[in-house]
C-alpha cells in the first residue's frame, strides 16, 4: 500500500463523490408535477374535472398562501398542473373555482375563444363574456387558441373555503366549456388574472411556478 | 487527526459558524419584519429575511476563517504585524493565507470548481434544447439553469485570471516579495468562495427567472431565489473592487528598482487596466442591486413604472456597469496572450507602446458605449448614432492587440506548445467574436440580432472563445512554474484540439441560427431549427468532454506522474522563469534590480535584470 | 524592412488580396442577398443591404488576419528537432505598420458608423423601436398598430378601426404600419423576424417602430426579451393580407369581439391597469 495506491483511492473517491452529487442534482432538477393522464373511453371525448382555490394548504404544498389548480383523479384531489390528453377529442372541462375576484390585467381576455360551440357555461348559463373585474383565473391554452375566463367568488359569499382542497359546500362558481384537441404535441397552459397576491403586477409565486397556476397539456 | 488543531480559525470553524450564522439571521430576520409587511405573509417570501440571513452567514463564516483576528488585535493595542503566522504544507490553502502565491493557487481551484458547476449547467440546457418543444426539465427548474449558468460564469470569470494568476505573478514580475494589502487579497478569495455557495443556494428558495442580467420588473416579481442572485454579484461586487484596489496599490507602490512604468510586463498593463474598470463599474452593480432590494422588500419604486420609476433605469445602471464588466473579462485574456506569445516566437512583443494604448483605451471608452445594450429599447433615438459610433471606435484598440500579436508573430520562431496553441486559437476565436460585435454595434443589423442566439454566440465567442483559451494558455504556462510539475503535453494536445474543434463546432452554427430568428433563453423554437440545434449541443457535449480530459491531465500530471518541471522548461527570459519551481515562500532572496525591457528576445543580452542571479538554486519545497 | 524581409511581406501581400478577390463576390453575390431578415419589406431589405455591406468592409480583414495567421503558423514555425533555442530577430515594432494599420481601421469604422446612421434615418429607424418620439418618420397615411406584450402573450389593438383588440396580428399589405409596442408587466420585446422588426415592450412606454409590408405572406412573431417561465412559448405568426381581405378581416373581428369592446380602456399608447401589488 503504497503512496500511489492511496491516491488513485482518493481520486477514485472525488469522482465518486461528485458523479452522486451530481446525479441529486439532476434528479431535483427533474421534479415536478406528476402527470396525470386523464382517462379515456371510446367516446371520442373525456371528461377533466379541475378546482382552483384561493390557497392550496400546508398538506399540498411548501407554500401554504399560493393560489393553485387542482385537478380531480378518481374523486381526489390532486396538485398536478400537467395533464396527458388523447389527441383530436373532445375535453369536457368542468371547473369549480373558490377563489375571490381578482380582475384581469387586459380586459380583453374576458372573453372566451376557441371553445366549441363559441360559449361556456357559467353555473349553468352559456355566455362567451363576464365582467373583467370579477375574473378570478382563466384557463388558457394560446397555442390551441384556447381561452376561458374564470368567474371569481364574491367578496361577501359565505363560507368561502379556507385551504384547498375545498369541498363543494364551500362558496364556488363552476364552469364547464368543450374544447377539441388537435395532433399531437406539447403546449403550455397558463392563467392569465394577476391572481399571485403580494407579487409585483400579480404574476410572481404561484403565477410563474409549474404546478400553480401554470402547466403543460401533453397531447398524445 | 490532532482534534485540537482542527479546533481553529480555519475553514471548518468557518462553515459551521456560516451555516449557525445563516440561520441565526435567518431567525433575526424573521423578528425584524414579523408579521408588518403584508405582502411578505401574503406570498410566503421573507426576503429580509434571507437578505440577513446571507450577510450574518458570511460574517460568520469570514470570522471563523480569522480575517476579524487582526483587526481586533489592533483595537486591543497589539503592534502592526506583516502576516499571520504561517503554518506550512497543504493546510495553508485551507484558510487565510496571506501568501500571495497561496491565494492565487486558492483562486484557480475555487473558481474552477464553480465554474465546472455552470459549465454542467451548460450541458443540460444544451440537453433540453435538443428538441423543439419541453424535453425534460419544466419551465421554471430551466430558465433557472440559464441564469445560473449565466451569472456563475460571469461572476467566476471577473475574477478569473486576475485572481490566479495576477495574484501569483504580478508581485513576482515587479519584484515585489508581497502584495499592498495581503489579507484583503485573501479575503476577495474567500468573498468569492462565500458568494458561489450563495448562488448555489437559490435552488432552495425556487431558482430565479431572469438570467443573469436580473432585469427589472421581472426581478421584483421573482420568488425568493432571486435574493441570491442580489447576494452573489454584491459580493462578488466587493470582492472585484478590493480586487483591482489591491492590484493597483502593488503595482503603483511596490515595483522594485528599476522597474519604470514602462518596463512593465503587458500582463501587469493588462492588470492595471482591468483594476482600473474593476474599481469605478463594480460599485455601480452593487448600487443597482441595493435598489432592486429595496425595491423587493422596503417597497420603494425604483425600477416600477407604476410608482413613479422605471424599467429603463436598471437597464441603464446593469449595462453602465455590464459593459466595462465584459471588458474586465477580455482585457486580462489580452494580457495573457500577449505575454506567451513573445516566448514561443522567441521575439519581443511588437509594438510594446501600442498594447498599452490598446489595453487602456478599451478600458476609458468602456464606459461610453453601453447604450448599445438598449438600442431596440425605445430609448431616445437621438442617443442612438454616438453610441453606434463609440461602439464601433472600441473596435480601434481592440484591434491594436491584434496588431501587436500578428508583429509578434513575424519573423519568430513559432514552436507549437500547448500554451502556443491556445493563444493562436484565442487570435481566431477572439476575430470571429469581435467581427460579430460589429453587427451587433449597427442598429439596423441588430433589428435582427438583438435577444437572439446570434447575440449570445457574439458573447461566446468573445468570452469562452477569448478569455477561457487565454486561461487555459495560462494554466499550462504557468501551473508548471507553481506546482513544480509538468503537464502532460499529449494530453494536453488533445484537450486543446478537441476544445477547439467543438467549440468552433458549437456556436459557429448558433450565429447562424440566431440570424434565422431564434432568441435567446427559450426553451422551444421553431421546427426547422431542430437539426441545427442538435448539431450544437452534441458538440457542445463534445466540448464538455474535453474539458474531462483536460481534468484528467490535471490529475494524472499534478498528482501521479510528477514530472518535476525544473526553473525554465519554456525558454522565457521573464522573471518569474528564473526561480524555482515552485516559487519559495519568499519569492526572492534579494529583491531585483530590472534593466532592460520584458522581452529582451534577439538581444542575446541575456535576461532583463541587472545583476546576477536573483535566487540562491532551488530549495526544498516547505 | 520591405527590403529585407521582401519575400513574406509580399507573400502576405498576395495572400490578402488573392483571398479578398475570391471571397468578396462571394460575400456580395452569394452570401450577402441571403443575409436576413429577407426581402419582405423596405426595411428588412434594407437591413440585408446593411448586413451586406459590413461583410464587405469585414472581409478584407478577415482575410488578411486569418491569412497572416496560417502564414506565419507555417513560414515562422521554429525548425523540428531543434536542441537549442534560438531567438528571433529583435524586432519591437516599425511605425509604418502601426500607422497602417491604425489608418485602414479608422478609415473603415468610420465607414460603418456614417454608414449605418444613414440607413437607420433613410428607413425611418430601421425597423428598430425607436422610442416615443422617433427622429425620422414617414410621410404619408400611417396605420397605427398597438402591440401590447404582457405576460405571456401578445395582443394587438387598432385605434383607428374603433380600438378593437385582437389576438393575431394582420396586416394590409402596401400600407406603411407604425407598430406602438407596449408592455403591461415586464419587459417584453415584439420581434417580427420576416418584417424586420424588433421593439422592445417596456411598460408605460410606447416604443415605435416603422415598417412597410411589400408582399402577402405570414412572418414569426417571437417575444425576444426573457419575460418570465413562458417567454420561450411568447410567440405567434403574423399575417400579410391584401386590402379587402384586411378589411373584411377586421370587420369580422370587430364583430366577434364586440362583446368585449365596453370593458376595453379607451385607446392609449401606454396603460396603467392597475396597482402593482395585488392584495390578492
Amino acid at each position: 500500500m503504497g503512496a500511489t495506491a492511496g491516491k488513485v483511492l482518493g481520486v477514485a473517491a472525488g469522482v465518486l463523490v461528485v458523479g452522486v452529487l451530481i446525479g441529486l442534482y439532476i434528479g431535483f432538477l427533474t421534479n415536478g408535477p406528476t402527470p396525470y393522464r386523464v382517462p379515456t373511453a371510446n367516446t371520442g371525448s373525456v371528461d377533466l374535472k379541475l378546482e382552483t382555490v384561493a390557497a392550496v394548504g400546508p398538506k399540498l404544498s411548501p407554500n401554504k398562501v399560493w393560489v393553485s389548480y387542482l385537478v380531480n383523479e378518481n374523486g381526489v384531489w390532486h396538485r398536478s398542473t400537467v395533464w396527458t390528453l388523447p389527441a383530436n377529442t373532445l375535453v369536457h372541462v368542468t371547473l369549480y373555482n373558490f377563489d375571490g375576484q381578482s380582475g384581469l390585467r387586459n380586459p380583453f381576455l374576458a372573453q372566451a375563444r376557441g371553445l366549441v360551440g363559441g360559449t361556456f357555461a357559467l353555473n349553468g348559463k352559456p355566455i362567451s363574456v363576464i365582467d373583467p373585474a370579477a375574473a378570478s383565473h382563466t384557463f388558457a391554452i394560446p397555442q390551441l387558441g384556447v381561452i376561458v375566463p374564470i368567474q371569481g367568488v364574491g367578496d361577501n359569499a359565505k363560507n368561502q373555503c379556507n385551504y384547498a382542497p375545498c369541498a363543494l359546500s364551500s362558496a364556488h362558481e363552476t364552469v364547464t366549456f368543450t374544447f377539441r384537441t388537435g395532433k399531437k404535441g406539447h403546449y403550455r397552459w397558463q392563467c392569465f388574472v394577476p391572481c399571485a397576491a403580494g407579487f409585483v403586477y400579480g404574476f410572481g409565486g404561484p403565477m410563474q411556478t409549474v404546478g400553480y397556476m401554470d402547466g403543460y397539456v401533453d397531447v398524445v | 487527526m490532532n482534534v485540537r488543531r482542527l479546533i481553529g480559525f480555519n475553514l471548518l470553524t468557518a462553515v459551521v459558524l456560516g451555516v449557525v450564522g445563516f440561520y441565526a439571521g435567518w431567525w433575526l430576520g424573521h423578528q425584524i419584519t414579523g408579521k408588518s409587511i403584508a405582502y411578505f405573509s401574503d406570498t410566503n417570501q421573507n426576503d429580509i429575511a434571507l437578505f440577513v440571513a446571507y450577510l450574518v452567514g458570511v460574517i460568520g463564516f469570514l470570522v471563523g476563517l480569522g480575517f476579524a483576528n487582526y483587526p481586533v488585535q489592533r483595537l486591543l493595542g497589539k503592534p502592526p504585524s506583516l502576516r499571520e503566522k504561517e503554518q506550512h504544507g497543504v493546510r495553508r490553502y485551507f484558510g487565510l493565507c496571506t501568501d500571495h502565491k497561496v491565494v492565487g493557487i486558492q483562486y484557480l481551484l475555487g473558481i474552477g470548481a464553480f465554474i465546472f458547476v455552470g459549465g454542467l449547467n451548460a450541458m443540460l440546457i444544451r440537453f433540453e434544447l435538443m428538441r423543439p418543444a419541453h424535453l425534460v426539465w419544466n419551465g421554471n427548474n430551466y430558465l433557472t439553469l440559464v441564469g445560473v449558468h449565466g451569472t456563475m460564469m460571469m461572476g467566476m470569470m471577473t475574477s478569473g485570471i486576475l485572481g490566479p494568476f495576477a495574484n501569483y505573478l504580478v508581485p513576482l514580475m515587479i519584484g515585489s516579495r508581497r502584495m499592498a494589502f495581503p489579507r484583503i487579497e485573501a479575503l476577495t478569495f474567500w468573498l468569492l468562495m462565500a458568494a458561489g455557495t450563495i448562488l448555489m443556494t437559490t435552488f432552495a428558495f425556487g431558482g430565479f427567472p431572469t438570467g443573469w442580467t436580473g432585469y427589472a420588473p421581472l426581478s421584483e416579481q421573482a420568488n425568493l431565489g432571486i435574493d441570491a442572485y442580489i447576494a452573489f454579484f454584491a459580493l462578488v461586487g466587493v470582492s472585484m473592487m478590493l480586487l483591482g484596489l489591491n492590484m493597483l496599490a502593488t503595482v503603483i507602490t511596490m515595483r522594485a528598482p528599476g522597474m519604470t512604468w514602462g518596463r512593465l510586463p503587458i500582463f501587469v498593463w493588462a492588470t492595471v487596466s482591468t483594476s482600473v474598470l474593476m474599481l469605478l463599474a463594480a460599485p455601480v452593480l452593487i448600487s443597482t442591486l441595493l435598489m432592486l432590494a429595496l425595491d423587493r422588500t422596503a417597497q420603494t419604486g425604483f425600477f416600477n413604472d407604476q410608482t413613479g420609476g422605471s424599467s429603463y433605469l436598471y437597464e441603464n445602471l446593469f449595462w453602465f456597469f455590464g459593459h466595462p464588466e465584459v471588458y474586465i473579462l477580455a482585457i486580462p485574456g489580452m494580457g495573457i496572450l500577449l505575454e506567451i506569445l513573445p516566448v514561443f516566437s522567441r521575439k519581443p512583443l511588437w509594438g510594446y507602446r501600442l498594447a498599452v494604448t490598446g489595453m487602456l483605451g478599451i478600458a476609458i471608452l468602456s464606459f461610453l458605449v453601453w447604450q448599445h445594450h438598449l438600442f431596440m429599447s425605445g430609448i431616445n433615438a437621438d442617443l442612438r448614432p454616438f453610441y453606434m459610433l463609440s461602439t464601433e471606435i472600441i473596435s480601434l484598440p481592440t484591434g491594436f492587440i491584434f496588431i501587436c500579436a500578428l508583429g509578434t508573430l513575424w519573423k519568430g520562431r513559432i514552436r507549437a506548445t500547448v500554451p502556443m496553441l491556445f493563444c493562436l486559437a484565442w487570435l481566431f476565436n477572439f476575430l470571429i467574436g469581435g467581427l460579430t460585435g460589429v453587427f451587433l454595434s449597427d442598429v439596423p443589423s441588430d433589428v435582427t440580432t438583438h435577444g437572439s442566439f446570434f447575440s449570445m454566440a457574439h458573447f461566446h465567442y468573445t468570452i469562452m472563445g477569448g478569455l477561457l483559451f487565454a486561461f487555459f494558455a495560462g494554466i499550462y504556462y504557468w501551473v508548471p512554474k507553481m506546482t513544480g510539475y509538468n503537464f502532460n503535453e499529449r494530453l494536453g494536445k488533445v484537450h486543446f484540439w478537441i476544445m477547439f474543434l467543438a467549440f468552433n463546432s458549437t456556436f459557429g452554427p448558433l450565429l447562424v441560427i440566431g440570424f434565422l430568428g431564434m432568441p435567446r433563453r427559450v426553451v422551444t423554437y421553431a421546427g426547422y431549427l431542430q437539426g441545427a440545434n442538435d448539431w450544437v449541443s452534441v458538440s457542445a457535449f463534445v466540448l464538455g468532454g474535453s474539458m474531462l480530459i483536460f481534468l484528467a491531465n490535471i490529475i494524472w500530471s499534478q498528482v501521479f506522474a510528477r514530472v518535476p518541471t525544473g526553473m525554465n522548461p519554456w525558454g522565457s527570459k521573464s522573471i518569474e522563469w528564473q526561480l524555482p519551481s515552485p516559487v519559495p515562500v519568499h519569492n526572492f532572496d534579494r529583491i531585483p534590480t530590472f534593466g532592460s525591457d520584458p522581452y529582451p528576445y534577439g538581444d542575446n543580452a541575456g535576461s532583463n535584470l541587472a545583476q546576477r542571479p536573483i535566487v540562491a538554486p532551488a530549495r526544498p519545497t516547505p | 524592412m520591405w527590403s529585407k524581409s521582401n519575400s513574406h511581406g509580399r507573400r502576405i501581400a498576395a495572400i490578402t488580396v488573392i483571398g479578398t478577390a475570391i471571397v468578396l463576390p462571394l460575400v456580395i453575390f452569394v452570401l450577402g442577398p441571403n443575409m436576413p431578415p429577407g426581402k419582405a419589406t423596405q426595411v428588412a431589405r434594407g437591413q440585408v443591404t446593411d448586413n451586406t455591406v459590413l461583410l464587405v468592409v469585414m472581409t478584407p480583414f478577415t482575410v488578411f488576419i486569418l491569412g497572416y495567421l496560417g502564414y506565419a503558423i507555417w513560414a515562422f514555425r521554429a525548425p523540428k528537432g531543434e536542441t537549442e533555442l534560438r531567438d528571433g530577430a529583435p524586432i519591437r515594432g516599425h511605425m509604418p505598420s502601426q500607422i497602417a494599420w491604425l489608418a485602414t481601421t479608422t478609415v473603415a469604422v468610420l465607414f460603418l458608423a456614417i454608414f449605418g446612421t444613414t440607413e437607420l434615418l433613410a428607413n425611418n429607424g430601421a425597423g428598430s423601436g425607436s422610442g416615443p418620439n422617433p427622429v425620422s418618420k414617414p410621410s404619408g397615411q400611417v396605420l397605427p398598430v398597438q402591440v401590447i406584450g404582457q405576460q405571456w402573450e401578445f395582443t394587438y389593438r387598432y385605434p383607428t378601426y374603433g380600438g378593437v383588440e385582437t389576438a393575431q396580428l394582420v396586416l394590409p399589405v402596401g400600407q406603411e404600419v407604425a407598430f406602438h409596442v407596449t408592455s403591461l408587466d415586464a419587459v417584453h420585446s415584439f420581434w417580427a423576424y420576416e418584417l424586420g422588426v424588433k421593439a422592445d415592450a417596456n411598460p408605460g412606454v410606447d416604443n415605435i417602430a416603422y415598417v412597410k409590408p411589400a408582399k402577402v405572406g405570414t412572418f414569426q412573431i417571437r417575444c425576444a426579451e426573457l419575460c418570465g417561465l413562458w417567454h420561450g412559448y411568447m410567440f405567434d405568426t403574423g399575417r400579410i393580407v391584401s386590402t379587402s381581405d384586411f378589411k373584411t378581416w377586421i370587420a369580422g373581428e370587430r364583430t366577434a369581439f364586440a362583446g368585449i369592446m365596453k370593458y376595453l380602456p379607451k385607446y392609449s399608447t401606454s396603460y396603467s391597469p392597475d396597482p402593482p401589488y395585488r392584495a390578492g
